[in-house]
Formats: structure tokens, C-alpha cells, sequence
């Protein structure tokens, strides 16, 4: 009888705990976002899709942070991801246990997890250091490894939710396995490796530090790959810094602006994944 | 009597006139584990033979050596012979895609492809190249449905998902897309045991109405079941082969204690 009351003791007091962890993690959660809702929305005006970022003192928008934000992503991306998924398609599919595959993993796992300013710092050396200036395709090349290893992992974990019945089946019918990757496995898996591909998205849009060391930032619009280019991160970076009063509003309406996209990036891959596993009907 | 081979003699009724498969002397090996022990056993054609046995005494190990699947398996180690029409399977210069379109095998759990119906059916035949145009496919696809007894429950809906179908229909649709290669050989492991009576009775008549133009090798756990669709039994036990005969002797009157207890036992 003590003993079950000791017992119902100690899970009320863990629930209140977890409880209030859960809580405050919320509560955090919701004043960024109030925070984040009520300067950034001040700010917003169509000025800000139409207009260049303005010298101090004067009016201006995001325009070329936007476009420059969105081109190195999806430059990024285009040149990550396909590493990453065929990467994350060798450790699934052919070299699963070799020892390749183990130091592959391991230095992903680092990978994953290292802070972007290290991938920032490396581009440096590798591509600003010699090219001698920075330019939009060094911050391209630095948001890439940062995809690399988010799409690799997520290739991965999908490869190896498809069924193995699936792959024999594809096997006994006389398929090489490169046809069994393209026509049976990599469909079957679609919707997770779709997924992984958003979130490569959502993480790397949101990066500043590996785009200081890179593509630093530009005032005027431009599109050459070859030259500095403006960037959200870096812009609300630098305009959040400054005592402008119309600068910090310009930051703040580019981090409304992120943190939305990201959030709906986000959502649309926790759905595509509810999707994936309740049509297919995986366990 | 030609049935001497250097691994030892074959079993009575191991060998059958004009065989389409052969294997002799055959040894499976999973890394240390001896799976399959020395077996020799001949496929007869237009004949279904039933593989029995208890859970792990190598059935499956043995059903896999015949389209070699034990070649995607880490570790596993085949021995010994294995010939189909006359010509060794495993030897160097044999194409394992071509193999299989020869010596087809479904599995115990149905694994359609995520895609339609139709695709998953012209998935070998697009493979192998086996249909000229788009009009011969179709025709290969609707005679592949038709002999796996599919057709008529499909043919309104061929452009829906292969996982949208009952469990028995996505075996059957499995059957489909192995015939629709135009193999010799249909291997089938435990086709049944995912499946309802009902399901399951339907793919026995199936395998019956297949013998006509496959051989067909079962493996089954039901008694009943090997002994309704089968005309030849072959019984296993710790990988060795004990006893191989025709249906109708190995279940009146087994020459074995072996298979008879493992038999009466299952009778109850
Ligand atoms: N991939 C594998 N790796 C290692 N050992 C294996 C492997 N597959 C089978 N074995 C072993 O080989 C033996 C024979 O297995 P097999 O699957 O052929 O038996 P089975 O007669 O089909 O059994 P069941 O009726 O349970 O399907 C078993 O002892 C099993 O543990
Ligand atoms: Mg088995």
C-alpha cells in the first residue's frame, strides 16, 4: 500500500516535471515568436520585395538580401543534396556494413553537428582565400556542406524503412540493383527523401555564419555568382547590429520573414512524412 | 544407375526422368552454420513438389540456391551442383538477371512495388525487354493478371497502387509479375501464410491450374496444403533431405520414422 502510494508519488512528480519543462520550452518558443511577430510585422510593407537595402538614414527593402538569399540556397541545395542522397543511398544499399560506411557515418554524425562557422571558415580557405574576393558561389558551396549531411541521414533512415521484401522481390525478377534503386527503392522512399530535402532547406536558409566568411554581403543588387552577394542572415546580422532605427526594422521584418519560411518548410515536411507513413502503410 | 555421385548416392525418388532442374550434392553454409546439408533433388517439369520440414531445417536456404537469391545474402556459401536444363547455374558466365527471369520465386509476405498495378506487372517484362510496344505490353500484362486469376478483380482499376489491394490480391499480383517474365520455374516460400483460408485456397487452385505450363517448388508448413496442391513431397530436417517421394506415398506410407512422426504429428 506504501509502496504504490511511494510509486504514484514519484510518477505525478516526473509528469509535473516533464510538464514544466514542456511549458517553458513553449513559453520560450512563443515570446520569440511574439517578439518576432510584433517588430517584424511593423516593418513589413511591399516596399520591402521591391526595394534594395538603403544606405543608413534612408528607406529601403530586402529585395536583393531576398534574392540572394534564395539563389545560394537553392544553389546549395542543387549541389548538396545529390551528394548527400547518393551518399546516404551507399550506406543503405551497398556498402552497409563495410568499414568505408562506418567512417562515412562517423564523420557525418560530426558533420551534422559541427557549427556552421567551422564549414564557413573552411570554405574560406578553400575557395575565398584563393579566388582572392568573396563571392555567392563560395556562400553556395558552404551552404551545400551543410546540406550534405541532413540529406545524407535522412536518405539513409528512408532507404532503410523500404521493406526488404521489397528489394529481393526486385532481385528475383532479374533487376541489377541500380535498376532496383531507381525504380522500386527510391520511389518507395520518395516521400522521406523529399522531406530531408525541406529540411536541408530549412536549415541551411537560416545560416550567418558560414555566408560571413563567404558571400559576405552586398548593398546593390546583383547576380553574379562571381561577385559578394547580399543575404537575409547576413543582413539582419548587420542591420539588427546598427543604430539605425529603419535598419533594425529591416532586420526584424527579414527575420519574420525567415523564421516563417522555415516554420512552413517544417510543416510541410512533418505532413509529407505523416504521408509517407500512413500511405504506404510502413511500420 | 547413374544416381552415384562423388558426395554419395542419391535418395530413392530424389531423381525423375527428364528433369528440368537438378541439384546434387548441394551444400548451403551461413558463415559457420551448416544449413543444407549434401541434398540432391530433382524438379520435374509440369509438377508441383512440396518442400516440408520443421521451422529452420533449411527449406528456404535449399528453395533460394535454385535462382541463387542466396547470392544478395552476406556470407552465405553455396556448394555443389546445380544445373538447369542441363547447364550449370552457377557457373561463371551464367547471367543471374537472365537466371531469374528463368527460375522465378514469391515470397512468403506479398511485396508489391510502390507503384500501379500495371507497372508492378511490366516491371520484369520491362526489364527484359519482353514486350515490343506499348500494345504487346498490355496484352502481356492482361495475360499475366489473367493466369494468376487476378484479372477480373483488377482490370477497372490497373492504374492504382499495388498496396491498395487485399492481402491475397497482392499476393496473386506478386504471382502475376513473376509468370509475366515467362519463367520455367516457379519457386514459391510459405506463399500462403500471410493470407486467410479463403485467400489461401484461392492461390492453391492457382498453383494447380500453373502446373501446366511451370514447374512449381512450394514450401509450406500445412500438411494439407502440401498435400492437396503437390505431387511430390521432399521432407527436411537439420538440413539434411530424409525423404523424397510422391505425395500420395510420402503421406500413406513414409518409409521414414522421421516423416512420419514429423507428418502424424501435424495430422495430430
Ligand atoms: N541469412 C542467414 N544468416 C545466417 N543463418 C541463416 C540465414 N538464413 C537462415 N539461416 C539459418 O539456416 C538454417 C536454415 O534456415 P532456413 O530459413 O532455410 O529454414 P526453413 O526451413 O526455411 O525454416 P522456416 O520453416 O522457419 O522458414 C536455420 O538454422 C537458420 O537459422
Ligand atoms: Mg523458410
Amino acid at each position: 500500500m506504501n509502496r504504490r502510494l511511494l510509486r504514484k508519488l514519484r510518477n505525478g512528480a516526473f509528469l509535473a516535471l516533464s510538464l514544466l519543462a514542456t511549458l517553458l520550452g513553449l513559453a520560450c518558443l512563443a515570446a520569440i515568436l511574439w517578439t518576432l511577430l510584433a517588430h517584424g510585422l511593423a516593418g513589413m510593407s511591399g516596399q520591402l520585395f521591391t526595394q534594395m537595402t538603403p544606405p543608413p538614414g534612408e528607406k529601403g527593402g530586402l529585395l536583393n538580401a531576398l534574392y540572394g538569399s534564395a539563389m545560394m540556397t537553392l544553389l546549395g541545395i542543387l549541389i548538396g543534396s545529390p551528394i548527400g542522397v547518393l551518399a546516404g543511398t551507399y550506406l543503405a544499399e551497398y556498402g552497409k556494413n563495410s568499414r568505408l560506411s562506418v567512417v562515412i557515418r562517423f564523420i557525418n554524425d560530426v558533420l551534422l553537428s559541427a557549427p556552421s562557422i567551422i564549414i564557413g571558415l573552411f570554405i574560406y580557405e578553400l575557395v575565398v582565400v584563393r579566388m582572392g574576393h568573396f563571392s555567392a558561389i563560395a556562400g553556395a558551396l558552404a551552404l551545400a556542406v551543410l546540406a550534405i549531411p541532413v540529406t545524407l541521414r535522412t536518405t539513409e533512415d528512408m532507404l532503410n524503412l523500404v521493406p526488404p521484401g521489397m528489394k529481393d522481390s526486385s532481385a528475383a525478377l532479374g533487376a541489377y540493383p541500380w535498376r532496383t534503386t531507381l525504380s522500386v527503392l527510391y520511389p518507395a522512399a520518395r516521400s522521406g527523401i523529399v522531406t530531408g530535402l525541406l529540411l536541408a532547406i530549412a536549415r541551411i536558409s537560416g545560416e550567418t555564419a558560414p555566408l560571413l566568411f563567404t558571400a559576405l554581403n552586398n548593398q546593390f543588387w546583383s547576380t553574379n555568382l562571381n561577385a559578394p552577394i547580399a543575404n537575409l542572415p547576413v543582413v539582419i546580422f548587420l542591420y539588427a547590429l546598427s543604430p539605425y532605427k529603419d535598419w533594425q526594422d529591416l532586420a526584424w521584418a527579414g527575420a519574420l520573414i525567415i523564421t516563417m519560411t522555415i516554420l512552413l518548410l517544417s510543416i510541410a515536411a512533418r505532413v509529407i512524412l505523416a504521408y509517407l507513413q500512413t500511405e504506404r502503410g510502413f511500420k | 544407375m547413374d544416381t552415384f555421385t562423388p558426395a554419395g548416392t542419391i535418395l530413392n525418388g530424389a531423381s525423375v526422368q527428364d528433369a528440368l532442374m537438378s541439384a546434387r550434392a548441394v551444400n548451403v553454409f551461413y558463415a559457420t552454420k551448416h544449413a543444407v546439408k549434401n541434398v540432391s533433388l530433382d524438379i520435374a517439369r509440369h509438377q508441383v513438389l512440396a518442400l516440408i520440414g520443421p521451422s529452420g531445417c533449411g527449406k528456404s536456404s535449399f528453395l533460394r540456391c535454385l535462382n541463387r537469391m542466396n547470392d544478395t545474402i552476406q556470407g552465405a556459401r553455396v556448394e555443389g551442383l546445380i544445373t538447369l536444363d542441363g547447364q550449370d547455374i552457377y557457373e561463371a558466365r551464367q547471367d543471374v538477371a537472365q537466371l531469374r527471369a528463368r527460375v522465378g520465386i514469391v515470397f512468403q509476405k506479398p511485396t508489391p512495388f510502390p507503384q500501379s498495378i500495371y507497372a508492378n506487372v511490366a516491371y520484369g517484362p520491362r526489364i527484359h525487354g519482353l514486350a515490343k510496344d506499348r500494345g504487346s505490353m498490355d496484352e502481356l500484362v492482361q495475360t499475366s493478371l489473367e493466369r494468376a486469376g487476378l484479372w477480373e478483380e483488377v482490370k477497372d482499376r490497373l492504374s492504382q497502387t499495388g498496396t491498395s489491394l487485399s492481402g491475397g490480391q497482392q499476393q496473386r499480383l506478386c504471382i502475376a509479375r513473376t509468370i509475366a517474365v515467362n519463367p520455367e520455374v516457379i519457386l514459391m516460400d510459405e506463399p500462403t501464410s500471410a493470407l486467410d483460408p479463403i485467400a489461401s485456397a484461392k492461390i492453391e487452385d492457382l498453383i494447380d491450374v500453373l502446373r501446366t505450363n511451370y514447374a512449381i517448388v512450394i514450401v509450406t508448413h500445412n500438411m494439407q496444403q502440401a498435400a492437396r496442391v503437390s505431387q511430390r513431397t521432399a521432407y527436411f530436417h537439420m538440413g539434411d533431405l530424409v525423404e523424397v517421394g510422391t505425395t500420395n506415398m510420402m503421406f500413406t506410407n513414409p518409409q521414414q520414422k522421421l516423416t512420419e512422426d514429423y507428418i502424424s504429428g501435424r495430422f495430430g
